[in-house]
């Protein structure tokens, strides 16, 4: 599943005295079975920018591939494009309707025209993917956890069976813990299905954590793209946009200028945490 | 995806923004009401112009105020095509199978049309021109008499504030529920009444549980800055009438006035 943007262009209120261009030329290709993570400020595109991948946004100009097929050129092929790629979006649990948590999950499918036993299938294998175990299946969603919202709302995309999962800050506003259930599921779906994930976060740590591609986007254009260690390593570029690296390399950076013998370039917790130690033994 | 135009304000600073909001209202209600009085083509001529200076002194390009009128279209048109037909009258223009136009039909239809068009635009410069806020004052005080008989005038003024302030903010919401249950499979626009009312129940519950959600954030956020209504209440912006809002006062009368001298003129020399 590979995913290709061609000279993309969106303009908000286009023609009215309130236009703000939200992307511009934007050009990029995803491969198959990428974990690629966005990241950019408030307001540089990013929301944008996903809601392109499965057609609720249209460009002004350019075109989308997805395998190597223009999304936007055949509105009959729309319920089958965003089948393909799910977008789970910020605050999902806000989308939460229906009076079962198994209700629920099952609208996709549903709308997708499966028979009863798949989408019985499918709904069950999302709920055990997120973490929610069968005692829950006939509840309320209203009666969960946010954190469980967040995953029964998450388990509602992941039935629909995606080749690309889009995660629009699939943390923001969870507890330590709950971020950390959430993003680790991520990478278990990532690693399991061998599906293609695009991570939007504000959190350096979770995209240094998890991805193996990054793009940087910034008033509306790709800046950066590339690996992590690559990314990372631009630290002036990153705060010249008012983005910065991991709290993990500065702390490298800063123990570096004190005299500590640190290699250049590591930027997650566990990283900075093994050359520290080794260099006190050494010491 | 959705636009409303109704309530829409634009930001400028003219003459007419700086009006005091009471003054507007007055005046714009006052405006709708001498419309309906002008029966002659020189009382249109005069309103034509009124309101041309109007928008002209605004600064609200002419773009918005015909967007407000784009709403309007198909209930203008149907007047005028109910008037051109359903109007008795003795001078024929045309005579077809069961069609019948007469002069006093084509008359009648552009007298309503131009009415109609009239009164959105005057109302849509209040609203252009005025901030919610202050359109909710005005409405207060204007209600203020009926606080003696129990009419809770603040609450109301407060609510359609609330509301106003609201519109937008659920529109987004409605636009992002939209676009989540879309991403999902979900069809809003294709099949039979039945489906289309039940493909809304995904939109409409999410929509009602985050209103009720905002409206319980708002109602403590406004406990907690110790609201406690109208009594003692006050107000950090005060409306004062300045000496702008008594000559605009005077031009609505000279308007008022014009009309009625305008309809006599016209009635004595057979004028239409």
């Amino acid at each position: 599943m590979s995913i290709e943007l061609k000279d993309v262009c969106h303009t908000y209120s286009k023609g009215s005295t309130f236009a703000k261009n939200a992307l511009n030329n934007i050009n990029l290709t995803i491969e198959s079975g990428d974990f690629v993570g966005l990241i950019g400020h408030t307001g540089s595109g990013k929301s944008t920018l996903v809601q392109h991948l499965n057609a609720l946004l249209k460009p002004h100009s350019g075109h989308i591939f997805i395998d190597g097929e223009d999304i936007n050129a055949d509105k009959s092929r729309l319920k089958a494009i965003r089948s393909k790629v799910g977008l789970v979006f910020q605050y999902p649990e806000h989308q939460l309707f229906d009076m079962t948590v198994y209700k629920d999950v099952s609208f996709g499918p549903k709308n997708a025209g499966l028979s009863g036993e798949e989408i019985k299938e499918r709904v069950e294998s999302a709920l055990t993917m997120v973490g929610i175990m069968p005692d829950m299946y006939e509840k309320s969603p209203f009666e969960l956890s946010g954190g469980q919202k967040r995953r029964v709302a998450i388990a509602g995309v992941l039935a629909m069976r995606p080749e690309v999962l889009v995660l629009d800050e699939p943390a923001a506003g969870l507890d330590p813990r709950g971020r950390d259930e959430i993003l680790n599921q991520v990478k278990k779906m990532h690693e399991g299905l061998q599906i293609t994930v695009i991570l939007v976060s504000h959190s350096m740590e979770d995209i240094a954590r998890l991805v193996n591609r990054i793009l940087v986007i910034n008033k509306g254009e790709i800046v950066l793209s590339g690996t992590p260690t690559e990314i990372f390593a631009q630290i002036e570029q990153l705060e010249a946009i008012g983005l910065s690296t991991t709290q993990s390399a500065y702390i490298a950076r800063d123990l570096r200028n004190k005299g500590f013998n640190l290699p250049e370039n590591i930027f997650t917790v566990d990283v900075v945490v093994d050359a520290v130690l080794s260099e006190l033994q050494a010491r | 995806m959705l636009k409303v135009t109704i309530g829409q304000y634009y930001p400028a600073d003219s003459f007419i923004h700086r009006l005091d909001p009471r003054m507007k209202l007055f005046c714009t209600m006052a405006f709708i009401v001498f419309i309906f009085f002008v029966n002659n083509f020189l009382g249109y001529a005069m309103a034509f112009v009124f309101i041309v200076t109007v928008i002209a002194v605004s600064k609200v390009p002419i773009k918005f105020l015909l967007r407000g009128l784009r709403a309007i279209f198909f209930i203008v048109i149907f007047t005028a095509v109910l008037n051109i037909f359903f109007t008795a009258g003795e001078t024929v223009v045309l005579d077809w199978w069961i069609f019948r136009i007469t002069l006093e039909g084509l008359l009648n239809a552009g007298r309503m049309a131009l009415r109609l068009v009239m009164l959105i635009i005057g109302s849509s410069i209040l609203t252009l021109t005025t901030t919610p806020i202050q359109l909710t004052d005005a409405i207060e005080f204007y209600l203020k008499p009926l606080k003696k008989i129990g009419v809770p005038a603040h609450e109301i003024a407060m609510m359609m504030t609330i509301a106003l302030r609201f519109i937008p903010t659920l529109i987004e919401e409605m636009d992002k529920i939209m676009k989540a249950q879309m991403a999902r499979g979900a069809d809003f626009d294709t099949g039979g009444i039945v489906k289309k009312a039940r493909s809304l129940v995904p939109l409409l519950v999410p929509l009602f549980i985050s209103a009720f959600r905002r409206a319980e954030d708002l109602a403590l956020a406004m406990e907690s800055r110790c609201y406690r209504g109208d009594v003692g209440r006050t107000r950090m912006k005060q409306m004062r009438f300045a000496s702008r809002d008594f000559a605009v006062f005077c031009v609505i009368l000279v308007f008022v006035a014009m009309v009625f001298v305008l309809n006599y003129i016209a009635a004595l020399y057979g004028i239409w």
